[in-house]
């Protein structure tokens, strides 16, 4: 299982994947204010992280999640990491 | 911060609109002329986006048996299906489409939006796990939501996808509920129900195929999507609506689970809604009759849906997946999509006008859905409307 760290690192790689090259993405990063995300490009975010980790995020934790911290701490949850 | 203020930008939204000319978002038909044409901005206009796909809205018996019970049944029976609301051709029309679709149960609903709101939301509960292709209806997202299950979404039309996502639910897959559309109403495209079914066999997992779109559309008796995949045994709940092809309002849940009929008490949307009033009843029976009466009516639809389909794709558009009754035009962005909708609209074409984030794939959409109540020369005044739009 990942740890804390690896799961951010992984979130991080996972939206340089899909943002302008050389934007500095940290665990504070807003995913809707600092990187303007939509549903689509959030939807998409989660399919590339759901197959890194092989696992399914549901749809109902996305409203606590803003952050690439919030993110990785429901992830945690869900690769059975707490 | 006050209660409006979320909805500021959903204001914004519908300004910047206006800037592309679009002044108002609702089309009002001034007069309804027939199932195809009615007035609006006072021109004769061909409606060409209305999903009244068997054309029966005008019908003379539906009509007729509508008039009739109005007359000697009232105008609504003011209450739910729970307390005072179940007249006997509540019974009755169950009793129809149980006999048409050939299973032990059938719940009606006042509106087809009901009818998902409460199957799902009754059948799936917290700790549960419903996985929805990702292109369902509002409807079913908001079943969901209620429902308080954990929600998954699978890519869409990829069954391949369901089965990796109920295989990492290991153990929780067997009573997960998997939810498809027959025909998805914004692309007109189909489940490959096929794959699907036999995913969900493997796993012991529950089905829902929601039939909005394709009852009286497909299958050789109009019984949707799953007769014509050949797939009734293996799908544990077909949902539908009234308010398409039987030309009226109104939602059903068909099961051959004996559940069905105890699901019914429990089901919230349904116990707390008031039941459909008796000349909506009246004529979803004849509407349903007709449908069963009269095979030619869907052959006449879909010669409509190949007529505009070829001949838009021969004029160069780029068209929804494959031939539908629902065809719709893609575009890359939306101002031109609302510059040639106002276009359409001026030269007495109404068509759907769908924009992000209501598409699918974030482009936006001109869509058309064809009736059997068309006639070759309305389809084509629609063809010669596209083929004068300005580039």
């Amino acid at each position: 299982m990942p740890t804390y760290e690896n799961i951010v690192q992984q979130v991080i790689e996972a939206i340089k994947e899909i943002v302008p090259p050389g934007l500095e993405i940290n665990p504070q990063t807003d995913l809707i204010s600092d990187l303007e995300f939509d549903s689509l490009k959030v939807m998409n975010l989660m399919e590339d992280i759901e197959d890194r980790f092989d696992i399914s995020i549901p749809l109902n934790i996305l409203p606590d999640v803003r952050s690439v911290e919030d993110l990785a701490i429901q992830l945690q949850h869900l690769t059975g990491e707490d | 911060m006050t209660l409006f203020d979320k909805f500021t930008a959903l204001q914004e939204a519908r300004q910047s609109l206006a800037e592309f000319g679009l002044t108002s978002v609702n089309v009002v038909m001034e007069k309804v002329i027939s199932p195809t044409e009615a007035i609006v901005n006072g021109r004769s206009t061909i409606l060409a986006g209305t999903n009244n796909y068997l054309g029966l809205t005008f019908n003379e018996e539906c009509v007729a048996a509508a008039c009739q019970a109005l007359k000697t049944e009232g105008t609504g029976t003011t209450g739910s299906r729970a307390a005072n609301g179940t007249y006997s051709a509540h019974v009755g029309l169950e009793n129809d489409l149980a006999d048409f679709f050939n299973c032990s149960s059938v719940i009606v609903f006042s509106t087809g939006y009901v009818a998902n709101l409460g199957m799902i939301s009754t059948l799936a509960g917290k700790g549960d796990v419903i996985l929805i292709d990702a292109d369902c209806h509002a409807s079913i997202y908001d079943g969901c939501l209620l429902s308080g299950a954990d929600i998954i979404r699978f890519r869409h039309n990829d069954a391949a996808d369901l089965d990796k996502r109920l295989r990492r639910l290991g153990d929780r897959a067997a009573s997960a509920l998997v939810i498809v559309e027959g025909m998805y109403s914004m692309l007109g495209d189909r489940a490959p129900l096929a794959e699907i079914t036999d995913v969900k066999k493997r796993y012991g997992a529950f089905l829902l195929v929601d039939e909005a779109h394709s009852l009286g559309v497909l299958g050789a008796n109009g019984r949707g999507l799953v007769e014509e995949e050949g797939v009734e045994k293996d799908v544990d709940f077909i949902v539908g609506t009234f308010s398409k092809s039987l030309g009226a309002i109104g939602g059903y849940c068909a099961s051959n689970h004996p559940e069905l009929d105890i699901i019914r008490f429990a089901n919230r949307p349904y116990v707390f809604t008031a039941s459909p009033s008796p000349s909506i009843i009246a004529s979803t029976r004849t509407a349903l009759a007709t449908l069963r009466r009269h095979p030619e009516l869907k052959d006449r639809l879909w010669n409509n849906a190949h007529r505009l389909y070829e001949r838009l794709e021969a004029l160069g558009f780029k068209l929804s997946p494959e031939p539908s009754p629902i065809v719709a035009i893609r575009l890359e962005n939306k101002e031109e999509a609302i510059r040639k909708w106002c276009a359409l609209l001026e030269n007495g074409v109404y068509v759907n006008l769908v924009l992000p984030p209501a598409s699918p794939d974030g482009g936006s959409l001109l869509r058309c859905s064809m009736s059997a109540g068309h006639t070759p020369e309305q389809v084509d005044a629609i063809v010669d409307a596209f083929a004068g739009l300005p580039h």
